[in-house]
C-alpha cells in the first residue's frame, strides 16, 4: 500500500469515526426529548448504545471505545450536569467492557446487547449508591435488571438488522 | 437469537425474581420514621405517624415532602425529571424515594438511627 492509499484510509476512518460520534450524540439528544420514565432513576432506552453495539461488530474495539467515551463526554457536557456525566461514564464503561467480553462468547448480538444494557444500569446504580452514600438504592435493582434486559433486547434486534446490512455492503466494498 | 440468549433471559428473570422476593416479598413492617438524607447526611428524622407537609431545601433545589396517613411521598419538586414525584408513596421499612439531581433520599425506618438495614 503506497503512501497516498494510506493517507486515504486514515482520512476515511477519521471521517467515519467523526460521523459515528455525531450519530451517537444525536441519539442522546433524541432520547433527552422523549419522556421515557418508569418512575425509577436511570431507566432509559440507551439509544446511543446502538452505535457502540454496531461498532463492536463492524469496527475494531480500539476504535469503538474512544467513540463511545467521546460521545458520552460531549452529550454529558452539552445536556447534563456534573453528576449525570459521572453516571453516564460509569454505565458506559461497564457496559462497554461487558459487551466486549461477551462478544467473544456464543451469545448472539441480541444477548450481548441485553447484558450491555443490564451492565449499564448496574454501573449507574453503583455510582448512585456511592454518591448518595446509601445501599438503599439496591431496592431498584430488580426493575433495572429487567429494564436493561428489555431495552438491550430491542436495541439488539435493531443492531442485528443493521449489522447484517453493513456486512453485505462490506462484501462489495473492500476498501473499508 | 441463539440458545444462550434464552439462557441469559431466564437467568436475569430468575435473579430479578429472587431479589424482588427478598426485597418486597418478606412480611412488610410498616416503618415508624421518615429519614431525610441530603448529600449522604441525615438532616431530619420525622415520625411517620404525624401528618405534615414539609419543604426540603437542598443545594440543587427544593422538594415538598408529604407525610399523611402513614405514607410518605414527594408531592412537588423543581428537579428536571420529577421522578421523585411520580414514585408511589412509601411506608415499609427500607423503602425510599430518591431525587437524584437533588441528592435527596427520603427513607422509612423503624429506628431513629437509620443506615444499617441489610437483612441478608
Amino acid at each position: 500500500m503506497n503512501h497516498q492509499n494510506h493517507q486515504n484510509k486514515i482520512a476515511k476512518k477519521t471521517a467515519l469515526y467523526g460521523m459515528l460520534i455525531a450519530l451517537a450524540f444525536t441519539f442522546s439528544y433524541l432520547e433527552s426529548l422523549l419522556p421515557f420514565h418508569f418512575g425509577i432513576p436511570g431507566v432509559k432506552l440507551g439509544l446511543a448504545n446502538l452505535v457502540v453495539l454496531i461498532g463492536l461488530y463492524t469496527l475494531s474495539p480500539k476504535a469503538v471505545f474512544p467513540i463511545a467515551m467521546l460521545r458520552i463526554l460531549l452529550a454529558g457536557l452539552t445536556f447534563g450536569n456534573t453528576f449525570s456525566l459521572l453516571y453516564s461514564l460509569a454505565g458506559g464503561i461497564l457496559s462497554f467492557i461487558v459487551m466486549l467480553l461477551m462478544q467473544k462468547t456464543k451469545l448472539s448480538i441480541i444477548g450481548v446487547s441485553m447484558l450491555g444494557g443490564i451492565a449499564h444500569n448496574i454501573g449507574q446504580v453503583i455510582v448512585a449508591a456511592v454518591v448518595l452514600k446509601t445501599v438503599r438504592i439496591a431496592y431498584y435493582l430488580p426493575v433495572l435488571l429487567i429494564a436493561g434486559m428489555i431495552t438491550g433486547f430491542l436495541l439488539g434486534v435493531a443492531a442485528k438488522l443493521i449489522t447484517q446490512r453493513i456486512h453485505q455492503l462490506n462484501n462489495k466494498d473492500t476498501s473499508l | 437469537m441463539k440458545k444462550y440468549d434464552f439462557i441469559i433471559i431466564a437467568a436475569v428473570l430468575a435473579i430479578a425474581g429472587i431479589l424482588f422476593f427478598f426485597l418486597y416479598g418478606t412480611p412488610a413492617h410498616n416503618g415508624k420514621f421518615v429519614t431525610v438524607k441530603i448529600d449522604g447526611a441525615i438532616t431530619q428524622t420525622l415520625p411517620l405517624a404525624e401528618n405534615r407537609t414539609l419543604e426540603i431545601e437542598t443545594a440543587q433545589g427544593n422538594n415538598t415532602l408529604e407525610i399523611k396517613d402513614g405514607y410518605a411521598r414527594i408531592i412537588a419538586a423543581d428537579c428536571p425529571d420529577k421522578i421523585c414525584c411520580h414514585h408511589a408513596p412509601v411506608r415499609r421499612n427500607g423503602e425510599s424515594i430518591i431525587c437524584l439531581p437533588h441528592r435527596l433520599i427520603i427513607s422509612i425506618s423503624s429506628t431513629e438511627d437509620n443506615e444499617i438495614d441489610a437483612r441478608i
